[in-house]
Order: structure tokens, then C-alpha cells, then sequence
């Protein structure tokens, strides 16, 4: 075998380390460093508790984007989150985004149901038809205490 | 004073000699450090001292940290299995083998480890230069000892601790696939989608923040313990070498988990 020089194995040594540390910061990391192939839509939400930003944006329980900010919007009193939403996939104004939570006590996510006739969203534009986040602790409360 | 007032306080100033012992040496090694980072870029000869030294710290730690990575993530996926697998989550296996391998375990077990294998080497090296009056030397051919010796160190650890975190960080989470989804039987595709998802930007930098503070702080005080070595009040000779050696080892260890705490309450 041939024996390698200090210099040689430094460089591999360099070289693969650099790639675990890309490998991390690119696909465990989740670092979004072409952002070009979403486009941003808007929503407005009463109460969107438990969801967090980077989370995933589903359509039939497919994801095809992820929550860039959520940020409170007091003039309207109101959670306006921006999701950034995959460039192949076409949605109409009558599309419904809701919060959902995948299991029992799992994460919060955007679930995105499609409308039928309306017309086709633009970049940046707003979704108007939004349901608020399940809180759990209501429902059982209500169902204790026998509003259901 | 009377005399009498001076005995009662003795075992007062002994805890303030102590006290200024310790702020004492802090500064030294602040300074030295200072001067240390100063001439890493002083002179062109340095590269390939540097690049020795890398080979030294990081090339010849690989096989180690493989090892104790894989372990360390192993015993992690089967653990938090058995732990997790009681309330019918152990979809969280990989959610949790990864936000503990690289927020905590990686930089501080692969600092640990350099400390062991390359710095206890750093503090004799120097330590044993400086008793057979090789630093001196140096002096006296007009060569800054610090320059020489401990800056390619310095930069060298800089460069291999955050490239071995990594190692452990993927070979950790390979080592808890192994045990979590091979042996016990979770879900692979779970495992790993739960490793991707849980992971943000801020835990991977957090992780390569550590791991280079731990660097440097490993790097100064197992070096600052050698060049020091001839100013040990317990040892001379060989005898403080090994005495030094044993302080720096043991100094690195204990800041390193003392800085990890504040560096994870200031980070997150």
C-alpha cells in the first residue's frame, strides 16, 4: 500500500470533516440556502398556539412548504403567519389553511385544503378562509362539563 | 494588628491567597492566550508546522472519536428507546438522540478527548522543553517561543475540534440507528425524519460555537501548564512535568463541563 504523507492525510482529514459539517449545517440543519423555489403567502389566524417557525406547510398530507415567521398583527388582532409555499404547487382563494397537530401530542402544522373555483393565489397574496388551532384542554374541559 | 488578630484571620487570608491564586493564574492564562492568537498569523513558516499539528490533534483523534461516538450514540438509542417505548413514543427516538449528541454529548465528549489524547501530549512536550531549557533556547536564537510552539497549536485545534464534532455528531446518530432502529425495532424512516426535523441552524451552530471555545480552552491551558511548568512551587524536574500534566488534564476537563453549562444557558 502506498504510505501517505502527514501533508495528504491532513487534506483528507480537512476535506471530510468540512463535508460532515456541510452535510449538518445543509440537510440536518435545515438552512434554506435556495429559498427561490417557494413563493410566500399570508394568513391570518385567531389563535395559532403550539405552532412554530420552520414548520411544515402539508395538502393532502403531502409537505410542500414550511412556516417562514409568525408575527401578531395588533390592528387586527390577529396571528399573521408567512408560509412559504413550494413554486410548482397552485392554489385558488378559496383554499382553507388550518393548524393542525399530527397525533396526540405531536407538533403543530399548516394544513393547506384546496379550493376549487377561485382564482389562482399570487405571491405574497392573502388567504382569508383560516381555522385557529385545536386547543385540547378546551375540548376536554367542554366535554367535562357537558357543552358538546 | 495585634498578633493575636492576625491568627484568628489566618484561615481568612488563606482563602484569599487561594482566591488570588486562582484570578491570578486566570489572567496569565488570558494573556497568554492573547499572545498566542497574536502570532498565529505572524509568520509564512508556520503553515506547515500548523499542518503537523493538525495531524497530530485532528488526524490521529479520528479513530478515537469514531469510537466513542458510535458507543456514546449507541447507548443513547438504546436507552431512550426503553425510556420513550413506555409511552408509546419512540417516534421521538431520533428527535431525541440528535438534539442531545449535537447540543451537548459531541463538543464536550470530543473535547474531552482531545484533552486526553492530544493536550496531556501538548502540556508534556512543552513542559519537557521547557525543563531541559529548550525555550530558553529559543530565546536566545531570537525566536518567539510562543510563536513556535504554542500558536500552531492553537490554530490547529481551531480547525480540528469543530471538523471532529462533526465525526461524532453523524457517526453518534449512525450509532443510534444501529441500537434504536436495527436491534430494537423502531421505525427507520421515523427515525430519521424525526432527526432532520428536530434539528435547526441554531442547535448545528450552537454545537460548532462549543466545540471551538472548548478548543481554545483546551489548547491554553494544556499549553499555558507546560510553558509554566519551571514556575510549579509542588515539583521540579520531571516531577513538575508530570504534576502539570496532571493539572492540565484535569483544569481542561473541569472548564470545559463548567463552560459548557454557561455556554448552553447562553446560547438557548
Amino acid at each position: 500500500m502506498k504510505k501517505y504523507s502527514k501533508e495528504t492525510w491532513v487534506g483528507i482529514f480537512v476535506l471530510v470533516g468540512l463535508a460532515c459539517v456541510a452535510y449538518m449545517t445543509v440537510k440536518l440543519g435545515n438552512v434554506q440556502l435556495f429559498t427561490d423555489n417557494y413563493y410566500t403567502l399570508k394568513a391570518k389566524f385567531t389563535d395559532v398556539s403550539g405552532l412554530k417557525v420552520n414548520a411544515p406547510v402539508q395538502m393532502f398530507g403531502v409537505q410542500m412548504g414550511f412556516v417562514e415567521d409568525i408575527e401578531i398583527n395588533q390592528e387586527q388582532d390577529v396571528a399573521e403567519v408567512t408560509l412559504k409555499i413550494d413554486k410548482g404547487v397552485v392554489l385558488t382563494d378559496d383554499a382553507i389553511v388550518s393548524v393542525k397537530t399530527s397525533g396526540l401530542i405531536g407538533d403543530k402544522f399548516v394544513k393547506i385544503t384546496p379550493g376549487g373555483v377561485g382564482d389562482q393565489l399570487k405571491p405574497g397574496s392573502t388567504i382569508f378562509d383560516t381555522e385557529p388551532a385545536i386547543d385540547l384542554e378546551d375540548l376536554i374541559s367542554k366535554y367535562v362539563f357537558g357543552k358538546v | 494588628m495585634s498578633r493575636q488578630g492576625e491568627a484568628t484571620l489566618s484561615p481568612l487570608a488563606a482563602l484569599g491567597r487561594v482566591s488570588l491564586g486562582v484570578v491570578n493564574e486566570m489572567g496569565a492564562m488570558l494573556i497568554f492566550l492573547f499572545h498566542a492568537f497574536r502570532l498565529i498569523f505572524s509568520s509564512l513558516g508556520q503553515f506547515a508546522k500548523t499542518v503537523r499539528q493538525i495531524y497530530f490533534i485532528g488526524v490521529k483523534s479520528v479513530i478515537v472519536i469514531a469510537l466513542i461516538g458510535l458507543f456514546t450514540g449507541m447507548v443513547m438509542g438504546m436507552q431512550l428507546y426503553f425510556a420513550l417505548s413506555m409511552f408509546g413514543a419512540d417516534g421521538f427516538l431520533g428527535s431525541g438522540v440528535a438534539l442531545s449528541m449535537v447540543r451537548e454529548l459531541a463538543p464536550v465528549l470530543t473535547a474531552i478527548m482531545v484533552t486526553g489524547r492530544a493536550g496531556s501530549a501538548m502540556t508534556a512536550e512543552i513542559g519537557v522543553m521547557r525543563i531541559s531549557e529548550q525555550i530558553d533556547a529559543l530565546e536566545t536564537m531570537d525566536i518567539n517561543p510562543m510563536g513556535y510552539l504554542v500558536s500552531p497549536k492553537l490554530a490547529a485545534s481551531i480547525v480540528s475540534m469543530p471538523l471532529l464534532t462533526a465525526f461524532f455528531n453523524l457517526i453518534a446518530i449512525f450509532g443510534g440507528w444501529l441500537t434504536g432502529v436495527l436491534l430494537l425495532g423502531a421505525n427507520a424512516g421515523v427515525y430519521w425524519n424525526r432527526v432532520q426535523s428536530s434539528l435547526d441552524w441554531d442547535d448545528v451552530s450552537g454545537g460548532f460555537v462549543k466545540s471551538l471555545v472548548f478548543a481554545v480552552l483546551v489548547c491554553t491551558v494544556c499549553c499555558f501548564e507546560g510553558y509554566f511548568t519551571h514556575t510549579r512551587k509542588g515539583g521540579v524536574g520531571p516531577e513538575g512535568v508530570s504534576q502539570s500534566t496532571t493539572r492540565a488534564v484535569v483544569t481542561s476537563c473541569v472548564l470545559i463541563l463548567i463552560s459548557d453549562y454557561v455556554l448552553t444557558s447562553l446560547l438557548w
